[in-house]
């Protein structure tokens, strides 16, 4: 233990001496960050790029307001496209193809039915896959049936695409508000406050995560160059376990990737107004996703020949799972199959977990699938590397 | 060796200090490659037995078992007594090892090198400080010891890496070709050194391929070729081996080779090799035979001149296994 420690401080020491880690653990995730958040996100906030099918089979009054009025008026402030739809097969068809993120039902004799106080449902049809599509067309069409004073227009929400999860908490929060018919503001904060990034948060998260895993591979990385150096027999020959020089290793990479994912998340949100939300959840989200970057890193390095091979390896599992892990553009805008294949990588776990907190509401309860997840990754993965370390302790094969 | 049975009472030997280090019959193969092969042999207290043998003789092999870095096909190791293995902790302690590949941090200083290792070797806190004065003064890098050790030179480098070995004041030191790359005045101050350290009493095993520094270090060598100690004794025994023999050595141009060939024929000339610029020969009463050795020599070549060297370590080795320790 006191030498896994000695170890692990002696590792700290050189990486605060040697800039390169710093930059890449903290400073360059931050540049990125503020650079595509300023680049791509006034964009961004104008125009979301989504679209909105509208089925009006009422053709009434209370139908018009919401299509012209309540629709019309985001299209015309660039916010969305929306394009009326014929029938309720052809918008179900296009909301399952991902062509538009929802689709708006109005079933024939809804304004009658508004007006005469029945009971009648608005639908929403969503493409699961477009997570801000289908909260924004909730939370738009929750808020007309809240604007029409009219607490027995229930708002039902079916999901379009087979196979897909509804989302429990979706429906219960809708429920919830249709019940206390809340005002439109009450609705609009209830959207602020759903399971998605505001664009600065969503960059810093996706770069912190993304360089996390560089971070991640500089234990293994340093047992392979003490190896080659040399150092290791030294090691080897000193009165130390051999568990005692990889449990240095880990807690050196711990460490670092703890501390300065805790750098980014607490700079972050003074420069650039990043909004993290609940910090316990952020924390245990931090240690989560440390533990399995590390797993997957030290699993990879020990593929490798020779430290240079592992810092080579390391890259290119760390930008390939990076993209796909969605740490550079938001799934919600990816389709369908790559969001599914997504949650192999611990990157969209760990996006996922941040995006669920950064509105502020939820709490570390939230991100446990998150965290189970991350915790069964960085297991698994760590396992079978310690299981393959038994080569890498070891003097040399010249 | 000549100690069986006995595992943790070992006596001392004719010098009358204590053994610190006993190997047996280790042994070690990489894939079929037989890389040591039944080495033993022990140090005692304040001597300086060195392994001497060319390149893969495998001298680091052996070593690496003794040090406990590398797990060993057959063989026991006892340090003071106490067996050793990768594992053991406490007695890997007693043992300060100098690796021939240079192991020194290159991003940190000679001092952080030698506080970091003096702390894995648990050497008291209030002891550091004034240890790694001492070390540095005996390496000579006091006045750059607070510099990174990637500016430094080879030699300087290399006194680190000793100085390394040393700072926990070990029982047995443990230096694989301390000298290899070394200017002569670096060299000279290293083997300095090590005489002074062995006689405040610590065991040194020293191996090296340099005759020279064998011969003016060791009190007991053995010569180790092809995984095996051929010989083993003080300089005096080792050289007995080869009887009332000389060295000789001729300078000489023209068809070296066949000169090598007739010479080799003479009676009493137990080896005759060719070599860059002449040839060496291996002579029983090289006085008596020289005259003959000359004459069949300027039959094939133009000898230009004749050196009758002392019996040395290096004539015992030819002698051994039929080939130069150097190529
Ligand atoms: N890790 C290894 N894997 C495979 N073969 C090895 C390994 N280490 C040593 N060998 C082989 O074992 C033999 C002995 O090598 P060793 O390094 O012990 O020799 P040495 O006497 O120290 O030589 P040198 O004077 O060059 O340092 C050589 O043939 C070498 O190639
Ligand atoms: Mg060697």
């Amino acid at each position: 233990m006191r030498g896994a420690l000695l170890i692990a401080t002696k590792d700290l020491l050189g990486s605060l001496r040697d800039r390169s880690a710093i930059l890449s653990a903290v400073i360059a995730p931050l540049a990125l960050a503020f650079i595509l958040s300023a680049a791509l996100g006034n964009a961004d906030e104008g125009s979301l790029d989504i679209s909105f099918a509208v089925v009006d089979e009422d053709r009434g009054p209370v139908a018009e307001v919401f299509v012209g009025d309540v629709l019309g008026s985001l299209e015309r402030q660039d916010v969305v496209n929306i394009r009326e739809e014929s029938s309720a097969a052809s918008a179900r068809r296009m909301a399952r193809d991902g062509d538009i993120a929802a689709a708006f039902l109005i079933p024939s004799g809804f304004s009658d039915a508004v007006q005469s106080g029945d009971h009648v449902e608005l639908s929403v049809l969503t493409d699961p896959s477009s997570d801000i599509g289908a909260q924004i067309a909730t939370s738009i069409a929750n808020g007309y049936a809240t604007e029409l004073n009219a607490v027995r227009a229930s708002v039902g929400t079916a999901l379009a695409v087979k196979g897909a999860r509804p989302d429990p908490g979706a429906i219960r929060r809708l429920g919830r508000q249709a019940a206390r018919a809340e005002t439109p503001v009450a609705v609009a904060e209830a959207f602020v406050g759903s399971r998605e990034f505001d664009t600065k948060t969503f960059f810093v998260a996706g770069m912190a995560v993304f360089f996390l895993f560089f971070t991640a591979q500089l234990g293994a990385v340093s047992l392979l160059r003490e190896r080659r150096e040399g150092t290791l027999a030294r090691l080897l020959a000193a009165p130390l376990s051999r568990a005692s020089i990889l449990g240095g290793k880990a807690l050196y990479t711990f460490v670092l990737g703890v501390g300065s994912l805790t750098v980014l998340v607490v700079s972050s949100q003074f420069l650039l107004e990043a909004n993290w939300g609940d910090p316990i959840g952020v924390a245990a989200l931090i240690i989560a996703g440390v533990f399995a970057a590390m797993g997957l890193q030290s699993l990879v390095a020990t593929l490798a020949k020779n430290n240079e091979q592992a810092a080579g390896y390391g890259a290119v599992v760390g930008v390939t799972l990076g993209l796909l892990g969605g740490t550079f553009f938001p799934l919600s805008q990816a389709p369908g199959f790559i969001l599914r294949l997504s949650f192999l990588t611990p990157h969209a776990w760990l996006m996922r977990g941040f995006g669920e907190l950064s509105g502020g509401v939820a709490g570390v309860a939230d991100v446990v699938p998150s965290l189970l997840a991350l915790l069964a990754m960085g297991g698994v993965t760590g396992a079978i590397a310690l299981m393959r370390s038994r080569s890498l302790v070891a003097v040399v094969a010249r | 060796m000549e100690r069986e049975g006995a595992t943790t009472t070992l006596d001392g030997d004719r010098t009358g200090g204590s053994v610190v280090l006993e190997c047996r019959a280790l042994s070690k193969s990489f894939g079929d490659r037989q890389a040591v092969r039944g080495v033993g042999f022990h140090i005692d207290q304040g001597e300086t037995y060195g392994l001497l043998g060319p390149n893969g003789a495998g001298k680091t092999t052996a070593i690496s078992m003794i040090c406990g870095l590398l797990s060993r096909d057959g063989g026991e190791v006892f340090i003071e007594g106490a067996r050793l293995d990768t594992k053991s902790k406490h007695t890997k302690a007693a043992i300060g090892y100098v690796p021939q590949e240079l192991a020194i941090y290159p991003d940190l200083s000679a001092r952080e090198n030698l506080r970091f290792f003096g702390k894995l070797y648990g050497v008291p806190a209030r002891e550091l400080g004034s240890r790694i004065d001492d070390v540095l003064a005996i390496t000579g890098l006091s006045d750059r010891a607070d510099e990174r050790t990637d500016g430094f030179s080879g030699g300087m480098k290399r006194r680190l890496n000793i100085g390394i070995g040393l700072l926990h004041r070990p029982r047995l030191l443990i230096l694989d070709e301390p000298t290899v790359g070394v200017d002569p005045q670096s060299r000279n101050a290293i083997l300095t050194n090590v005489e002074e350290l062995s006689g405040e009493g610590m065991a040194v095993l020293y191996t090296t391929h340099y005759m020279e520094e064998a011969e003016r270090l060791c009190d007991r060598v053995g010569i180790i070729d092809q995984g095996e100690i051929k010989a083993e004794g003080t300089r005096r025994e080792l050289v007995a081996i080869l009887g009332q023999r000389d060295r000789v050595s001729l300078q000489a141009t023209g068809d070296i080779k066949r000169a090598a060939q007739e010479i080799s024929h003479l009676p009493s000339v137990d080896s005759a090799t060719d070599r860059e610029g002449g040839l060496d020969l291996i002579v029983a009463e090289a006085s008596h035979q020289l005259p003959r050795i000359l004459q069949v020599a300027a039959s094939t070549a133009q000898v230009t001149g004749v050196e009758v060297i002392e019996p040395d370590l290096e004539a015992v080795f030819l002698k051994l296994t039929g080939k130069a320790l150097r190529d």
